[in-house]
């Protein structure tokens, strides 16, 4: 079996620490190769060594069997590898297609852009590889699953073979990754290679042929996935045993800690998302929230939390109303909030780890006197948390932003945790974490549930959902409209009752009633 | 890591400095003017005798302030352009009560220098108010107002203060900062104890900025607006709170030529240009109190200085500003500067 791409002992060094160190991968022609690794662990390193944007210090690059220097990612396109980038590099008001031909403009005779002949090459592009883009839409009007398509088609119509696609589920909604799925297999029928950046076991098991394993910036190994479990993936990931089954005992419901009632949010837009819901949630019980991206979940956490004006309806935390006062006062009723995200909410990245420790408590005793700032407080505080949270960072110092995912989340969960509030609101508390992070975040969730205090989750794992929560409010179109618990249903259930089934079309028990 | 960015903070502007003044020095050479003497002359003219130091620190003085009003608001992320119209005020409002009040100089020097910082700060809060609670751009209203403040002045000072005079009577002893033991000091300059006013301003910025509840949410607000609401700090009260504190340091600006330097106030055909060298100032002072001091100087060294150029040594003034403007342009394009300093690194290694 031939090689497409071959990366040769890749030993790449940042100042004070090795990125890559001795790392081969081989990836075969025709194969979905996984490159499996923690946060951190140097998986994106190494993709910017192949794309050309890194120079590696030691080691060699061959396509095909040759011998290359790629020193940047033209010189990698050329080489006909091609990268879908997490974050999509697209121009909103632009269509499909002026997005696609953007910077390898095809002209008329007269110099015109040729526009026309660019469509109908896109468009057989998109009809060969089953991918269902229409050229002429405007980006901003196409969702985040479309316009990972184009990301896609972009690559293609610039002679990709090899296709690097980083992080690809990240953003999307299980409907859209048993999809993408489909739409991998084709380009791998199409004789195209795919080397895919993932942590999510679950995937690699499912799609790749085979998978290379990075742990802290060393390469492990090679497995190919028939021969492997996702527990061996895991643990070789991490450097340990792994439980995916998050360990709990039955949730023991006290009093009502939050309670909700016909609850009507608006968006920015000025349109209702949030519709009439009701929603309760007790002490010493996680109910999570299940639910396609949109249906209001994020105006309902921002409603909670005083973040947005809600229109009408209640909302009261141990038994006293919270409906729309400012997030201090709700902070200070009892509420901590893992925000869905977490730069641009969780954290001030400029702030140095330490002053992000106290941003929700640093105007009292004993962080600040009289509008002075104790730093040596703030600091033995930060030093506490980071040791007790794990939170990896050089020095409390170091600033938030020179922190691995992760570590962010855990500084944030740390944060908000230690302030013990009544209630705790975890939104997407896992995205885009490792094995090791989530495990880790999930053990601290239910260890405040142990403790006596509620805990709403919002995710769009299913997974998640189904393995923290002890109760499962479905929300679609601003509405809880069904509530079940994790015994009595199962993935698919869910997903019928998400895309707005009935109860009884889903066949699933009602525990509410 | 932390030592590397330290030794760049510094290394850049230095750098800066001190391309401009190569550069300067080839456009004399170029204009046939000898940039020795030049040079000479700028530094006797800075830092001759007793007389010109006290000329130089006098000039200092306001620079100090409007670059620390500056650098305040750029804390918070705002971009407060209004500083030579909170100058301005801050100068009319110093002399104002200087001649209006009758008081011992206890009272009536801390009374002026008081209300001095309030006109600046309310010519501050106008458009922090416009920016916090309808969005309109800092830049757009405090450029307005730079205006507003420049023809009400005017106006108040011909129609008010005077009957139709060009300049106010010069106020009392009780008001002025003015000092004897300095001016005697430096052969009767026109230094004034208004240094240790900026000095001390300085401290106040520092200790604000870096030490107090006030200064983590005036950053965290600049820095990012959603985790400042998120964390339940108020946005729109830190975006007003800021244009205030910058507009008080801007008219207390004001006040060290009111009640310090000239002790009265003329009819302006322009700008000052207080404020807006204090934007130069703040930026080459990358926005802390000791870049602002230190910035400061060496505006106020190269402006003073630059008087005497042109009597020693022939060198047109303009040059001067072309020096100053060049400095500003090697600071603000001082991404070239630390792109070559990586590299020398990278290729000593």
């Amino acid at each position: 079996m031939d090689y497409v791409i071959e990366m040769l002992n890749i030993r790449k060094e940042f100042p004070g620490i090795v990125a890559n160190d001795n790392i081969t991968v081989q990836v075969k022609q025709g194969e979905i190769h996984a490159l499996l690794g923690e946060n951190g662990a140097g998986k994106s390193t190494l993709m910017n060594v192949l794309f050309g944007l890194y120079q590696p210090e030691q080691g060699e690059i061959r396509v095909k069997g040759q011998k290359v220097n790629i020193t940047n990612p033209n010189i990698a396109n050329d080489f006909g590898i091609g990268m879908v980038h997490q974050h999509f590099m697209l121009v909103e008001p632009f269509t499909v297609t002026q997005n696609i031909i953007l910077g390898s403009e095809p002209t008329t005779k007269s110099g015109k852009i040729n526009i026309k002949k660019a469509e109908r090459e896109i468009q057989e592009l998109s009809d060969r590889y089953g991918l269902k883009v229409d050229p002429t839409a405007k980006i901003s009007d196409i969702s985040v699953g479309m316009q990972q398509r184009v990301e896609i088609l972009k690559t293609l119509y610039r002679g990709a073979e090899v296709l690097i696609f980083d992080e690809p589920t990240a953003v999307l909604t299980p409907q859209e990754i048993n999809e993408l799925i489909e739409i991998m297999r084709s380009l791998i029928k199409e004789g195209k290679s795919i080397i895919l950046i993932t942590h999510k076991l679950k995937e690699i098991m499912e799609v790749c042929d085979r998978c290379t394993v990075i742990r802290k910036g060393k390469g492990i190994g090679t497995v190919n996935i028939k021969d492997t479990t996702t527990n061996e993936l895991a643990s070789l990931m991490v450097g340990r045993e792994v439980s995916f089954h998050t360990e709990k005992k039955k949730a023991v419901p006290g009093q009502t800690i939050l309670e909700i009632e016909n609850l009507f949010v608006k968006d920015a837009r000025k349109v209702d998302l949030v519709k009439g819901l009701n929603l309760e949630v007790k002490a010493g019980e996680i109910v999570g929230i299940a639910g396609v991206d949109g249906n209001g979940q994020s105006e309902l956490i921002e409603a909670i939390t005083g973040l947005r004006k809600a229109n009408s309806g209640s909302i009261k935390l141990n038994n006293k109303s919270i409906t729309n006062l400012n997030p201090r006062k709700v902070t200070e009723s009892g509420l901590g909030h893992i925000p869905q995200d977490r730069h641009k909410y969780g954290l001030v990245l400029d702030y140095p780890v330490a002053e992000n420790m106290v941003l929700q408590t640093y105007y009292k005793k004993p962080y600040s006197k009289a509008t002075v700032l104790n730093f040596k407080e703030v600091y033995d505080k930060a030093e506490s948390l980071i040791k007790e949270y794990d939170v990896r960072t050089p020095s409390a110092s170091t600033l938030a932003r020179a922190l691995s995912g992760g570590n962010q989340q855990k500084a944030i969960i740390g944060r908000e945790v230690d302030r013990s509030p009544d209630l705790l609101i975890a939104a997407q508390p896992t995205r885009g974490l490792d094995v090791g992070a989530i495990e880790f975040i999930h053990k601290k969730l239910i260890e405040e549930r142990d403790k006596g205090k509620a805990i709403l989750l919002v995710s769009f794992e299913l997974d998640e959902i189904m393995d923290v929560s002890d109760r499962i409010a479905v929300m679609f179109d601003g509405k809880i409209v069904a509530n079940v618990t994790p015994e009595n249903t199962n993935e698919q259930q869910l997903g019928l009752l998400m895309a707005g089934s009935q109860l009884s079309e889903a066949g699933v028990h009602n525990d509410s009633e | 890591m932390t030592q590397n960015n330290r030794l760049f903070g510094i290394l850049v502007p230095v750098i800066s400095v001190l391309l401009g003044l190569l550069a300067g020095a080839i456009i004399m050479l170029v204009s046939g003017y000898s940039p020795i003497e030049g040079y000479a002359a700028l530094w006797n003219g800075a830092f001759g005798d007793a007389f010109t130091i006290g000329e130089t620190i006098r000039r200092i003085t306001p620079l100090i302030l409007t670059g620390l009003a500056v650098a305040f608001a750029f804390r918070s992320g705002l971009f407060n352009i209004g500083a030579e119209g909170q100058v301005i005020v801050g100068w009319l409002a110093a002399v104002w009560v200087g001649l209006a009040v009758d008081a011992p100089m206890i009272l009536h020097l801390p009374l002026v220098l008081i209300v001095a910082m309030l006109a600046g700060a309310l010519w501050g809060f106008v458009p922090g108010l416009l920016k916090a609670k309808l969005g309109v751009h800092e830049v757009i209203v405090t450029i307005m107002m730079n205006y507003i403040a420049l023809f009400i002045t005017n106006e108040i000072i011909r129609n008010v203060l005077t009957e139709q005079e060009t300049t106010t009577e010069a106020i009392p002893a009780t008001a002025s900062l003015a000092s004897e033991w300095l001016q005697t000091l430096t052969f009767f300059s026109r230094m004034h104890y208004g240094i240790l006013v900026a000095l001390f301003a300085a401290i106040i910025m520092w200790f604000i900025v870096q030490r107090t509840t006030i200064g983590y949410e005036l950053k965290a607000v600049g820095f990012n607006q959603h985790a400042s609401r998120y964390a339940g700090m108020n946005v729109s009260k830190n975006i007003i709170l800021s244009m205030v504190i910058s507009g008080a340091f801007a008219g207390l600006a004001g006040a060290m030529e009111g009640v310090g330097t000239y002790g009265t106030i003329s009819v302006m055909s322009g700008f000052t240009n207080l404020g807006f060298d204090g934007i130069a100032v703040a930026l080459l002072g990358s926005n802390n109190a000791l870049g602002v001091v230190l910035a400061a100087i060496l505006f106020g060294v190269l402006k003073e200085g630059a008087g005497q150029m042109p009597t020693s040594a022939g060198v047109p003034t303009e040059l001067v500003d072309i020096i100053i403007a060049l400095i500003i342009f090697f600071v603000a394009s001082s991404y070239i500067i630390r792109w070559f300093l990586l590299r020398f690194k990278k290729e000593g290694k």
